[in-house]
């Protein structure tokens, strides 16, 4: 078996101490900044991320991922004590989560959260395994067209799914993909949009753009908010699941499983639409939907399955196309490009040791999870009273010695600062930042294939729908720009406006 | 008018997709076969103005709905703490420049009180220090001169 050889190969490089100790870390440092309120999954990647960079390139992107499950189980408990969201994501596991917690079974949810993402992680995992290798091998006939188009595809999906205008998602891909162009062109050696500053010779860095936007940006937001007032008080009794508990979890975790991971290999589809979708699935099915919103543990179990599976599923795009779904995965596109490795179908013939190792450390992060949170709950809870006027100063620390670090020099911690200000500015006028940084990954890579398809095609810009996979692709941009199109024409049609 | 989410962002689209092209100017166009360094960027100019052209008319024909509210105060203290730190880390070294950084990020907040900002400048510090000098190995400098 394939399979079982690749899975114990990447067992083999997961538990080395060294890798085994990175994704302990990760998860660990993970959940404790994700469950300090108001700081998102990919706030806390975005100012955790400086830290993995003197890593060997699998051990950082191993933290990375520990990192991300942790703060997402973060994210789960801050739903579920304080009905605070830390993302979109886990505003579903607010519904059921906190009147679960109001009635004295805090311990019930936060377990059944942990396990029902345990189980998804689990299955994710195998679908990892199984759907990685074909498709990588798929991908490696697509030519320089077909991954012009698929690229297309992504940045127009993520502009869609982004709750938020269309025009203006539309937008902010453009500009992330102009900014993603700054610095030395590969082909001519000109160096475009650096304004004489020598720093951007090279480009604007990776690092400036991530802790710009999704850390700067996101203090001042929080900072013009009220905090939050109701803090948990209440002290979490017992932590077990009774037998109904867990009989009750069952099928809504296998359910929240297969949607969440069908959504998660979707690229753009971001965090929120698994759990909204699997949330309205349950509360269809139910006998009584009225329990939904009231404390039914199946409102905690299947969003919180969906969640992790769709975290995990998000990882097949990214690490065989190489083409990012969501804002999280453009974060580890970005690091494993720090790191020095192309991401695209080559990585797992060139690196098996990073694919097979990052995906057999995504099954022990998830046993980490379980494992940690379950016993330590009571530190966590105790962290959630944290006030946010000591946070917000400490994430700006970690964020200037990020930038700092990169190459010990100033100008990173002056870009990032400009482009926090940037990025407020765009979150008050109603653009969603995801787009901008999944153009900004992608920019130098969406101008080098269109140079190379043209070039082929000899100027004839009719290949992109000539050749098959690249007509397949083009086909489904336009699918998902009518399905979000079409429904706003016709309700404006009935209106009247 | 001031006031609209999507006049101000057409208006932002519009200026930095003129920019861009103006400024590929520079650069060499090529043609569609063999395109020169300017020729995806103007491209992308291009769509960008169209995108901000687009948001500012419908701004301007939905009229002034979106009200935006800006918090300039924290905006101000967080970005100025950042060059803060930037300008005195390489003069005087990484505490000072935390300190300084502490205290002007927490300037901009809800509630300023100086002595747990002294507290919490101290504690941090020494977990930067801890963290970044003594186990990542950072070549950073604690204070100048020293």
């Amino acid at each position: 078996m394939d399979l079982l050889a690749n899975l114990a190969y990447g067992f083999g490089v997961a538990l080395s101490v060294q890798n085994l100790a990175y994704c302990f870390v990760g998860v660990a440092l993970g959940t404790l900044i994700g469950v300090l309120p108001g700081i998102s999954p990919l706030v806390a990647i975005g100012m955790l991320f400086p830290l993995t960079f003197t890593l060997p390139p699998v051990a950082s992107l191993i933290m990375l991922a520990g990192i991300y499950y942790g703060a997402q189980y973060g994210g789960a408990i801050t739903s579920i004590l304080l009905n605070i969201p830390g993302e979109t994501a886990s505003a579903v596991t607010c519904l059921d989560g906190y009147p679960m917690a109001r009635q004295g079974r805090a311990g019930p949810a936060l377990a059944i959260a942990a396990l029902a993402s345990f189980f998804a992680g689990c299955v994710a995992t195998l679908i990892i395994a199984l759907a990685g290798p074909p498709l990588g091998e798929w991908a490696l006939k697509f030519g320089p067209a077909d991954y012009f188009s698929l690229m297309l595809m992504a940045l127009v999906a993520s502009a869609v799914l982004t709750h938020g205008d269309l025009v203006k998602g539309l937008a902010m891909v453009v500009l992330g993909l102009l900014l993603g162009l700054v610095g030395t062109d590969v082909n001519s050696g000109v160096v475009r949009y650096s304004f004489e500053v020598l720093e951007l010779t090279d480009g604007i860095g990776f690092t400036v753009i991530a802790v710009g936007l999704f850390a700067v940006a996101e203090i001042v937001s929080n900072l013009e908010r009220k905090e939050p007032h109701e803090v948990f008080t209440g002290r979490i009794t017992h932590l077990m699941p009774t037998r109904k508990d867990l009989a009750d979890s069952l099928w809504p975790t296998v359910r929240g499983t297969a949607v969440g991971a069908f959504l998660g290999l979707l690229p753009g589809t971001g965090p929120a639409l698994p759990t909204f979708a699997t949330y309205m699935v349950e509360k269809k099915i139910a006998r009584d939907p009225s329990r939904f919103g009231a404390g039914a543990i199946e409102g905690v179990a299947a969003p919180e399955a969906a969640n992790n599976a769709a975290a995990q599923t998000a990882f097949i795009p990214t690490l065989t196309l190489g083409i990012p779904g969501t804002a999280v995965m453009t974060l580890m596109v970005g690091a494993m490009v720090m790191q020095g490795i192309t991401p695209g179908p080559q990585v797992m013939t060139a690196r098996p040791d990073l694919f097979w190792g990052i995906v057999a450390s995504m099954w022990i992060g998830n046993l980490l999870l379980v494992v940690l949170n379950l016993p330590l709950v009571g530190i966590w809870v105790r962290l959630l009273r944290v006030p946010y006027r000591w946070l917000f100063p400490a994430i700006v620390m970690f964020c200037c010695i990020g930038n700092y670090s990169v190459s010990n020099n100033p100008v990173d911690v002056y870009l990032c600062a400009g482009v926090g200000v940037l990025g407020y500015v765009l979150i008050k006028l109603g653009c969603e930042p995801a787009p901008l940084v999944l153009g900004y990954v992608l920019g130098p890579l969406m101008e080098e294939y269109l140079r190379r398809a043209m070039l082929l095609a000899r100027g004839d810009a009719t290949v992109f729908f000539t050749r098959p996979i690249s007509l397949a692709f083009m086909v489904a941009t336009a699918v998902i720009l009518a399905v979000l199109i079409v429904p706003a024409l016709r309700r404006r049609s009935v209106t009247g406006r | 008018m001031l006031r609209n989410q999507d006049v101000l962002a057409g208006v932002l689209f519009l200026l930095i997709g003129i920019g861009a092209v103006a400024v590929a100017r520079d650069y060499e166009m090529g043609t569609a076969m063999r395109m020169g360094p300017a020729y995806f960027p103007t491209v992308l100019g291009r769509i960008l103005y169209a995108f901000g052209a687009f948001l500012l008319l419908r701004g301007i024909a939905r009229g002034g709905v979106v009200a935006v509210t800006w918090g300039w105060k924290p905006l101000a203290f967080v970005t100025l703490s950042m060059l803060a730190f930037g300008f005195l880390i390489t003069r005087f070294g990484l505490v000072p420049a935390l300190v300084a950084m502490f205290f002007l990020a927490a300037a901009g907040g809800r509630e300023f009180r100086f002595r747990e900002v002294l507290v919490l400048a101290a504690v941090m510090a020494a977990l930067a220090v801890g963290v970044f000098v003594h186990v990542l190995k950072l070549p950073f400098q604690l204070v100048a001169g020293l």
